[in-house]
């Protein structure tokens, strides 16, 4: 009956922390180790243009909705410049304004992007569009092109697929060749598009964006068509018709307005300069997580001052070392001191490696416990001797301290740290089971403390354990749920096969 | 190797330690009764008001100022025994048998070394001050009377005690062994300090072959004589004041210690509601099975009487001694 409770609990425990743990991992994108890295994209754009006599006012037109990569920061470098961003109909604008200057001037914008293919893709579902205005005779070319792709297609996605098909077929008809007469630019190309599509009341506008590639010193706009089929918007590749969206492609801005616009100003230039860095993973994901204000990463331990958060890595992995702790008393059936005096020994580890460690734990004690001999035949009552082992612990840390230093050791230094309360205690138990039960289980049982210190010392110390705790603390669950379910445990310990060896008939 | 070892220990009913922690301890001794053994004031006090035979008390001393009275309990008495009331594993006791002639605060402890009566006094400021209770508090110093142990085992014992530790299981006996104190173990009848264990045949009450860490052993290290075929005196008496500790003590699992007086016959020492594994060892048989047979015939209403009956009926060694 506890059992079905026991191993309901765990199974719980266990299903809570995997999951969470599976959301942050997968859906988060929280690394699973510490030296993981993300790919990030820093896109530079420098406006120059030679200043005027009157007022400057530059305009950058900059990315505002970009599916597929979540914006990481953004900044401008221009000095001297005021700078500000606005919300504009087609999105956001950079502007930078300045009353007098003189000379070539260079602004620039930087932002950092990183991919992300979950990346906000909700847009306003525009209206259908007017009827456009168009004289003759290209009214006539656009009926007659709408009328027959409109007779090949469903809906307007096909329709689109279709017109971009006809209009770029190789021996196209005289509506079409009439239609592209005036077109230079793929941009004039693409804009002629969206008033055909407009004509047959699909809303479509024009995106600009570049196809991110390491080191490009002079990235270029490329004007794609974006349709809108009612329920999303869609992409499709003006040159053939194919509805998708290049590898890494960035949307920088919709519509054609001019991408920059300099008022007061001459030789306008815009050049885009595209890097490739790698920044810790963690990073972005903690930053993918607070754009979709996940509840769980304002829980996280990120947000908290780093000071503390750097007293939880060590606390986190407490519970490590108590699984260990379970594990090596009642699985192997090790001897130790108390119940946590291991645990809090490879803590005290931490400070000094695990060779000085064990080094210095033993000297100490052994130093005390000859020290506690001595104080026993004064006969001083129980707590007065154990304060009097506290003074002489701490004396001795600094003579210790101050030996080492002058040997030019500094790994005496950090022995000052060592939690000297827990090695008072452990000279007291130590001595007491010495007397009474002699020197062999004294030793037995110091020694089996430090085994299992160090163990969990070694177990605590493991870097990629200690970077999934401290970034899934819910993986503590987990060990709980271990933890309870080793708590019933009833099967022999590894030392008892030894020691009732003699009984199982062999 | 290892799992085959396992599974062979499993087959003949051994008990480990988890599984006597999870299964017995923890589901027949609950914590509020653990006063009850761990305390031996408390003990003394039920045992003697259930009518049981335990060493007589001289006195108690129970705070610091009070040490000084040591010589003033103690009388003109030759032996005594000072023992932490709160003590466990036999640590803390001091055991004296006599004094010395000229000097009268000086005494001779079982080992046969002097001690005087200041350092009598530090011993039991040290018991007062908890060093050798299990949880560290103050404590409580009980002076009793020294046993004097029946010949029966005089043969087999060097210095000490040797006494008889029975497992009673709801109430019933299920094991019993004898532990005699060698050189080794400082005439402590310990058997991680180097006692010698012998199992008891329940039926008889006579004692089995020896087991010293773990080894069998025909005859006492230190003595030479023969471990096995001794009849324990009073046997009856003894498993029926072993099965009355359920009543005393309302532990369901108990380990109670009893000593066999020259004067005064079987004397209880001390119960215990976490007794250890190694009675497995020197009786080379499992507990499981024995504690299986009693839940299958467990009868509530049963008198410690028809218990101890039921205890030599079922589990008689299957080498019994003549």
């Amino acid at each position: 009956m506890t059992m079905r409770y026991v191993y309901l609990l765990a199974a719980l425990l266990t299903a809570i922390g995997v999951s969470i743990f599976a959301y942050k991992w997968q859906v988060l994108g929280f690394p699973l180790t510490d030296d993981q890295e993300t790919p990030v994209w820093t896109v530079e754009t420098s406006v120059h243009f030679d200043a005027g006599p009157g007022p400057i006012k530059a305009s950058l037109q900059i990315p505002t909705l970009t599916p597929g990569f979540g914006i990481s920061e953004e900044y401008s470098v221009s000095r001297n410049y005021g700078f500000s961003v606005n919300n504009v109909s087609g999105g956001r604008q950079a502007q930078w304004t300045v009353r007098r200057t003189a000379g070539q001037q260079t602004l620039y914008y930087r932002i950092v992007v990183y991919e992300d293919r979950d990346a906000d893709l909700s847009d306003t579902t525009p209206p259908f569009p007017l009827p456009p205005v168009i004289d003759e005779p290209l009214r006539t070319a656009v009926d007659v092109i709408v009328s027959e792709v409109r007779g090949h297609s469903a809906d307007a996605a096909s329709f689109t697929a279709e017109l971009l098909r006809v209009v770029n077929s190789p021996s196209p008809g005289s509506s079409v060749n009439l239609l592209l007469a005036e077109v230079d630019t793929p941009l004039e190309f693409v804009k002629i598009m969206t008033t055909v599509l407009a004509a047959a009341r699909i809303p479509a506008r024009i995106i600009r964006g570049m196809e991110l590639q390491d080191r490009t010193r002079r990235a270029n706009l490329i004007p794609w068509l974006e349709i809108h089929d009612g329920v999303r918007w869609r992409f499709f590749n003006p040159r053939n018709g194919n509805e998708n969206l290049p590898d890494h492609f960035l949307i920088w801005c919709r519509g054609d307005d001019s991408l920059v616009q300099v008022a007061g100003g001459t030789n306008v230039e815009v050049r885009f300069a595209v890097q490739k860095n790698f920044i810790d993973a963690m990073a972005v994901a903690e930053k993918r997580a607070r754009v979709r204000q996940s509840v769980l990463v304002n829980f996280s331990l990120a947000s908290l001052p780093i000071q503390t958060q750097a007293v939880y890595s060590v606390l986190l992995m407490i519970p490590i070392g108590a699984l260990i702790m379970v594990l090596m008393r009642n699985f192997v059936g090790i001897d130790a001191f108390g119940t946590f005096m291991p645990v809090l020994i490879a803590l005290a580890f931490r400070e000094t490696r695990l060779f000085w460690g064990i080094v210095l734990f033993t000297l100490l004690v052994a130093l005390g416990l000859s020290i506690r001999f001595l104080l026993e035949r004064l006969r001083l009552l129980l707590v007065p001797r154990l304060s009097a082992v506290l003074i002489v612990v701490v004396l001795l840390m600094l003579v210790i301290s101050i030996a080492s230093h002058k040997m030019g050791m500094e790994t005496g230094l950090s022995v000052a740290l060592f939690p000297m309360v827990i090695i008072a205690m452990t000279i007291e138990r130590m001595s007491v089971v010495w007397e009474e039960r002699g020197p062999a289980d004294a030793i037995r049982g110091g020694t089996g403390s430090l085994l299992v210190a160090a163990v969990a010392y070694l177990a605590m110390g493991m870097n990629w354990l200690e970077h999934i705790i401290t970034s899934f603390p819910e993986l503590l669950l987990v060990v709980l749920a271990i933890v309870i379910l080793l708590g019933r445990y009833t099967g022999y310990r590894l030392s008892e096969l030894v020691r009732f060896k003699a009984l199982s008939g062999e | 190797m290892m799992f085959s070892t396992a599974r062979n220990l499993r087959k003949h009913g051994v008990l480990g330690v988890n599984e006597r922690n999870a299964r017995l301890i923890m589901k027949h001794n609950p914590r509020r009764l653990y006063p009850n053994v761990d305390n031996k004031v408390i003990t003394k006090e039920l045992a003697l008001a259930a009518g049981m035979a335990v060493p007589e008390l001289y006195g108690l001393i129970g705070h610091q100022s009070e040490v000084r009275n040591l010589g003033k309990v103690i009388g003109e008495r030759d032996s005594f025994v000072i023992k932490p009331a709160h003590g466990s594993g036999g640590d803390g006791i001091i055991v004296v048998t006599g004094r010395s002639a000229r000097k009268r605060d000086c005494y001779r402890m079982a080992s046969g070394l002097l001690i005087t009566e200041s350092e009598l006094q530090h011993h039991t400021s040290n018991v007062v001050g908890g060093q050798y209770s299990l949880s560290g508090n103050p404590d409580i110093a009980l002076i009793e009377y020294c046993v004097e142990f029946d010949p029966v085992f005089a043969n087999v014992s060097y210095q000490g005690v040797p006494d008889i530790r029975v497992i009673v299981y709801r109430g019933y006996p299920i094991m019993a062994m004898v532990r005699l104190p060698t050189r080794m173990s400082n005439g402590k009848a310990n058997l991680h300090k180097g006692a010698v264990g012998a199992g008891i045949d329940m039926c008889s009450g006579c004692t089995l072959n020896g087991v010293l860490d773990n080894a069998i052993v025909d005859e006492h290290p230190d003595t030479g004589a023969l471990i096995a075929g001794l009849q324990i005196p009073g046997w009856n008496f003894i498993l029926q004041s072993a099965a009355r500790g359920l009543e005393v003590t309302g532990l369901g699992y108990l380990g109670v210690d009893i000593v066999i007086d020259r004067h005064h016959g079987p004397l209880i020492l001390e119960m215990n509601a976490r007794p250890g594994l190694n009675i497995q060892i020197a009786n080379r048989t499992g507990l499981a099975g024995r504690i299986s047979r009693v839940d299958e015939l467990y009868d509530a209403a049963a008198s410690p009487e028809a218990r101890a009956k039921f205890a030599r009926s079922e589990f008689a060694a299957a080498t019994s001694c003549a």
